[in-house]
């Protein structure tokens, strides 16, 4: 379970998030709507630690991320990330990419690391290039290895930060798709999005977030075709 | 002898040209400005008055360094405030998203950074870096001003004694080109095996 309580998030003078709290039940889709600049990404960062909170806290299978105490590279293996630029290494092949991090952060020995890609690979459909450099790929192609990768770490949760804005319109769909079959195989996941239509296929329930605060939250069916809140209508409004 | 010196040179000059630009990268005002004197001092200014500073300039400070130590501290100031720059270039080439990327994967920073970001910079910098390398050996013959018999002051000190003038620098001259070559197909053959992407 993710658990995100009250957290407060400023860069300078600017205060990106408002008190955010949300929960993620094991198992669980979530999708994030909302407008730029609204802190969907810094509050994804600072779910793995890769950005700090200013206050509040956010408890990841009870572990508090922001404690002094906290191992946060152990505590990102158990969450994985997807970032909008598809983060492929380009010095390392296909296989190479995936392999890497369970050789040298989980210890597997090389025979089980590349076992662990190989399968990973098979499971986002890229078993075809595995000796490839990522140069060679598509975008969509280079951000399902990027899926991989993070896979391969075996965690309860994956984070996806708009992870098919930056593509080409033909390659949405293949991206989307694996997202699918993640949540179909029962992943918890928190995806920022503005794909509405994906929003309302897979998830559980949507935020809605706007100006550092989540404005609404519920299953699709009322924040997205229902929505209570004046701002998220408009929002939606804006978006189709 | 140009070899020695010039390949200490470089090292020293990797080395420094490193730290010169982790510092100008640091964004720490009270040593940035030591840095980026260093680097425009060296990048802007003659080679041959910067070796005959740690020369001569010393010199008339009291401080007297032999020529060895001359020749490898001027090339070195020199390498170091090219390469500093060099390398400013190599780690702004690679996307700060790469290196969070590699965190995100629970690699740490050090991990991070021998993994994903330094093999990246590596390929970024590895043709200039040749180049200083050539560079590097063909400035050693300047040596011969500050007295230190490298190549070129050797030829001159024979070519002096027995008059033969011409002939004593197109030997040197041919051997210099024969170094650079070398140099450089040695530079080729490691990339390709280095850089398969
Ligand atoms: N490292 C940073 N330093 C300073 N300001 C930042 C930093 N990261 C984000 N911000 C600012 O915080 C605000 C929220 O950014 P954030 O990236 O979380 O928005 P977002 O909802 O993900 O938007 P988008 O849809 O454009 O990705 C923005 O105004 C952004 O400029
Ligand atoms: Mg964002």
């Amino acid at each position: 379970m993710i658990e995100v309580k009250g957290v407060r998030k400023s860069f300078g003078d600017l205060e990106v998030l408002k008190g955010i709290d949300l929960v993620v039940e094991k198992g669980e889709v979530i999708s994030v709507i909302g407008a730029s600049g609204s802190g969907k990404s810094t509050m994804l960062y600072c779910v793995n630690a890769l950005e700090s909170i200013d206050s509040g806290h956010i408890i990841v299978d009870g572990v508090d991320v922001h404690s002094r105490d906290t191992n946060v590279n152990r505590l990102r293996t158990n969450i994985g990330m997807v970032f909008q630029q598809w983060n492929s290494f380009p010095h390392l092949t296909t296989l190479e990419n995936v392999a890497l991090a369970p050789r040298i952060v989980l210890g597997k020995s090389k025979q089980e690391a590349l076992e662990i890609a190989r399968k990973q690979l098979e499971h986002v459909g890229l078993v075809d290039k595995l000796d490839v450099y990522p140069s060679r790929m598509s975008g969509g192609q280079q951000q399902r290895l990027a899926i991989a990768r993070a896979l391969a770490m075996e965690p309860n949760y994956m984070l996806f930060d708009e992870v098919t804005s930056a593509l080409d319109p033909e390659l949405v769909g293949e991206v989307l798709d694996t997202l699918r079959l993640l949540s179909d195989e029962g992943m918890s996941m928190i995806v920022v999005t503005h794909e509405i239509g994906f929003a309302r296929d897979v998830s559980d329930r949507v935020a809605y977030f706007h100006e550092g605060k989540i404005e609404e939250l519920g299953p699709p069916s009322q924040v997205l075709d229902n929505p209570e809140s004046q701002q998220t209508r408009k929002f939606l409004a804006n978006v189709r | 002898m140009t070899m020695e010196v010039a390949v200490l040179a470089m090292l020293l000059g990797v080395l420094l040209g490193l730290a010169l630009a982790m510092v100008r990268m640091s964004g720490n005002r009270s040593v940035t400005w030591f840095a980026v004197g260093w680097i425009e001092l060296a990048r802007n200014t003659p080679a041959l008055l910067q070796l005959f500073f740690f020369g001569f300039g010393l010199g008339a400070f009291g401080l007297h360094l032999s020529p060895f130590m001359i020749v490898l501290c001027g090339l070195s100031f020199n390498n170091a405030g090219y390469l500093a720059e060099t390398f400013r270039g190599g780690f702004n080439a690679v996307p700060p998203t790469q290196l969070k990327a590699a965190r995100s994967l629970g690699m740490t920073l050090g991990q991070s950074y021998i993994r994903i970001v330094i093999p990246q910079v590596l390929r970024v910098v590895y043709h200039p870096m040749t180049n200083q390398m050539v560079w590097s050996v063909l400035m050693s013959s300047l040596a011969m001003l500050v007295g230190y018999r490298e190549l070129a002051g050797e030829t001159q000190f024979l070519a002096s004694k027995t008059y033969r003038i011409f002939e004593f620098f197109l030997v040197a001259a041919v051997i210099y080109y024969l170094m650079v070559k070398l140099i450089l197909v040695g530079s080729r053959l490691l990339s390709w095996r280095l850089f398969r992407y």
